[in-house]
């Protein structure tokens, strides 16, 4: 989006100020990639007068300005990256603080201090090892090591344990059990046990065992957390992208750049050509033509002139428009669908996943395992000490690694995976929504089709005569004719009338390109998908635009059916354009001329019938839609607030992105089960070993190992799945 | 066995030093900005784009 600052609108709402007396501006910048791209952005920016410090980061892609006063100017920081090619967006300084990732920090704290703590812990566990085997360990060295081990051991585990510790807390607290419960008793009780035992000179100990297996499930707990919080900020992006900032004139004429929360009805708004509407208004002075494809799903611009009223999220096409504003931002029509998002977001929170979908019934099971062997074993004869380090026994060795770690490594893959082919996966729990779903909705403009209109059957002639004057103009009919022509030459004294056309000199000839009554057709038609062109007193030339359906839809919608899935088109748009795609896609399902709310409804009336939907959209008229569906994907063209709500956001022209991440997800899925199913077996062969007292603390630590060992490779076996 | 008492704490206290420096590591953002940091080397005069602490 080409927006010029010529006119240097104030930013300064943007500006945070830091206690020193300075400020700090965070940036969004869109398209750094390399080392020569951050030399050249910070350079620049750094040697602005004023400006204390510039750091980009290149991995969030978020640029960090630091302002030696509070006067700083954040459109001339704005303006100089454009220069260099790179567009920006800022910040809403509210939502920046949030953002800093705290729990990562943390995690990868407790995850050095486990491996800290499991490496010399273990350092003094394999002379006790060697004792177990019957090599010379007197009792009283045997008891120097325990003390030891116990030493670094129980502290590490204390400190790498709280992330589980709490999160078991906080679920006990509303009386649910998750996977944190069964992994906090086993290893608090593998404590206290192991300390009583050093106390009595006792043979097992397991404070190695205790703190290694809080090493491996962080590992796991880590990866998880790497994912959410790379789709956050992902997403946090795209809300900076959907820029909180409208152009508000103030009674002097003087432009000011504002948060969308700050304009007030009344106010002026200007919005320059390539921008959105900001919030519902009238217009008061310009002409243009607005696209409204993302808020209702119509394909034709739309004229407006004085005194219309346009909705918020409409683009502006090619006039400057000043408005009045109708409403404020929260009550425009885009927040209506924002609300109806949440309420959709709100309901994907109670799915419940796979792995705590798993600690159902492994908990009670494992506990109920554990409790027998205490109970048993003390009625059958062994002494109280006996019984009860065998009941620790069980529920070390049971110890839910594969649960804890095998679904995270398998998800990590899988998205690392998908990222590579383009697709950007927002959650672990999108992917196991993916895997499950049985029917799919595609949305037609900007999904099946481009979304842009082609011209149909284009005449190589005829386009080289008009392609010097549609290079002249903006319009997205002209330069959708300007693409379909090689050449160069521009056409001279070019003059726009918005809403009608072009006009200018092609080699001492003055021509036209417009509507048809701009070029002065004798009998004009009210076709908006047609561009007419004509030197002066000469022959008119038709040019007709669709927009043409994505080149690989047909084939991506066959390989779904061959699926076993149900594919249906949902949209905005009139009867006769949806049909024609239905048909030359082969669906048979369609319904058309649908609001973003009777969409909505439609996936609804569908989860109720007992399928399980796959929401394709881009439209904001989708993103209700998109939330409210089981699984949801928007294409990278997506208005913000589509990929906000999608699951899955996939970039590039190709449709074939949904088959590929539809099949990667199931195969993540079989992965996980297989993962599961190896745990359970595994479980079923060392527990019973467990109650009759076979295991020590050599075979726990072989055991448990072995077992995560397994499970991650299986995991990293996901790099073959997909096309 | 006296070797034990001298080289025990001896390589728990290495490993202890080791954990401090990754600690500090955490602490002072090297892992937030990966991208950057293998960019970075490859820019010349490091005097100009001084590290700042995060």
């Amino acid at each position: 989006m080409a927006v010029t600052y010529d006119a240097a609108p104030d930013y300064s709402a943007f500006l945070k100020s830091d206690k020193d007396g300075g400020a700090t501006l965070d940036l969004l910048v869109k398209g750094a990639r390399c080392a020569a791209c951050l030399s050249k952005i910070e350079t620049a920016v750094g040697a602005m007068p004023g400006v204390e410090r510039a750091r980009l980061n290149l991995t969030s892609g978020k640029f960090t300005v630091t302002f030696a006063d509070r006067t700083g100017d954040p459109a001339r920081v704005m303006s100089i990256l454009e220069r260099l090619g790179y567009p920006s967006a800022p910040y809403d300084p509210g939502l920046a603080t949030a953002a800093h990732d705290k729990e990562g920090r943390r995690l990868a704290l407790a995850l050095g201090v486990a491996a800290f703590g499991a490496g010399n812990a273990m350092m003094f566990s394999v002379p006790l090892w060697a004792g177990l085997f019957g090599q010379e360990l007197g009792p009283s060295t045997r008891t120097m090591m325990q003390v030891l081990s116990g030493l670094i051991g129980a502290p590490c585990a204390l400190y790498a344990g709280m992330p589980f510790f709490e999160s078991a807390w906080r679920s006990l607290r509303v009386g649910r059990a998750n996977m944190d419960v069964p992994i906090s008793l086993g290893v608090l009780l593998t404590l206290g046990i192991s300390f009583v035992e050093t106390l009595l000179h006792g043979r097992d100990t397991y404070f190695d065992a205790a703190v290694s297996l809080l090493f491996l499930l962080l590992i796991g707990r880590w990866m998880d957390h790497k994912l959410r919080s790379r789709a956050r900020s992902a997403a946090a992006d795209l809300l900076a992208m959907q820029a909180p900032s409208a152009t508000v004139l103030d009674a002097a004429g003087a432009q000011h750049r504002k948060p969308l929360s700050e304009v007030a009805v009344g106010d002026l708004i200007l919005v320059r050509p390539g921008e959105r509407i900001p919030v519902d208004a009238h217009v008061e002075s310009g002409r243009s033509e607005l696209d409204n494809a993302l808020l209702t799903g119509e394909t034709r611009p739309i004229a407006v002139r004085p005194g219309q009223v346009c909705r918020a999220g409409g683009l502006n096409l090619w006039g400057t428009l000043t408005l009045q504003a109708l409403a404020r931002s929260d009550d425009s029509a885009v927040a209506a669908i924002a609300r109806l998002v949440d309420a959709g977001a709100q309901s994907k929170s109670l799915y419940v996943r796979l792995a705590d979908r798993a600690a159902a019934i492994y908990v009670p099971v494992v506990h109920s395992a554990a409790a027998l062997t205490f109970v048993l074993g003390w009625a059958l004869g062994l002494g109280p000490r006996e019984a009860l380090l065998r009941a620790v026994a069980v529920l070390i060795i049971t110890c839910p690694c594969a649960l804890g770690l095998a679904v995270p490594a398998v998800q990590i893959t899988a998205s690392a995976r998908l990222f590579r082919k383009g697709v950007l996966v927002k959650s672990g729990a999108a992917l196991e929504r993916l895997a499950e779903i049985t029917h799919v909705v595609f949305d037609k403009t900007g999904v099946l089709t481009l979304g842009r209109p082609t011209l149909v059957d284009p005449v190589p002639a005829a386009i080289a005569l008009a392609a010097p004057l549609a290079r002249a103009s903006a319009h997205p009919l002209a330069r959708a004719l300007a693409d379909e022509d090689p050449g160069e030459t521009l056409a001279q004294d070019v003059v726009e009338t918005p809403g009608q056309g072009v006009e200018g000199v092609i080699g001492g000839r003055r021509a036209r390109l417009g509507r048809a009554a701009f070029v002065g057709v004798a009998e004009p038609s009210a076709d908006e998908s047609e561009f007419w062109f004509a030197f002066e007193g000469d022959t008119k030339i038709r040019f007709a635009f669709h927009d043409a359906i994505r080149p690989d839809a047909r084939a991506a919608i066959e390989d779904l059916k061959a699926r076993g899935l149900t594919v249906e088109i949902l949209s905005g748009d009139h009867a006769g354009p949806v049909a024609a795609v239905a048909r030359e896609l082969g669906v048979d399902q369609w319904r058309a001329g649908l609001t973003p709310f009777e969409k909505s409804e439609a996936v609804e009336a569908l989860s109720l019938a007992g399928q399980k939907v796959l929401m394709v959209g881009d439209g904001l008229n989708d993103a209700a839609a998109l939330s409210k569906a089981h699984a949801a994907m928007a294409p990278g063209t997506a208005l913000d607030a589509s990929q906000n709500a999608a699951d899955l956001v996939f970039s590039g022209e190709a449709l074939g992105a949904v088959v590929t991440a539809f099949d990667v997800a199931r195969t993540a899925r079989r992965r996980a089960l297989e993962n599961f199913g190896f745990s359970a077996l595994y479980n079923l062969i060392a527990a019973p070993a467990a109650m009759l007292g076979l295991i020590n603390p050599f075979l726990a630590a072989l055991a448990m190992s072995g077992s995560s060992l397994a499970v991650t490779l299986n995991a990293l076996r996901m790099n073959r799945a997909g096309r | 066995m006296n070797i034990f008492f001298l080289l025990a704490p001896f390589s728990v206290l290495l490993a202890l030093i080791g954990l401090g420096a990754f600690w500090w590591t955490v602490r002072n953002g090297q892992y937030e900005d990966p991208d950057g940091d293998a960019a970075r080397i490859l820019i010349d005069d490091p005097q100009d784009a001084p590290l700042p602490r995060v």
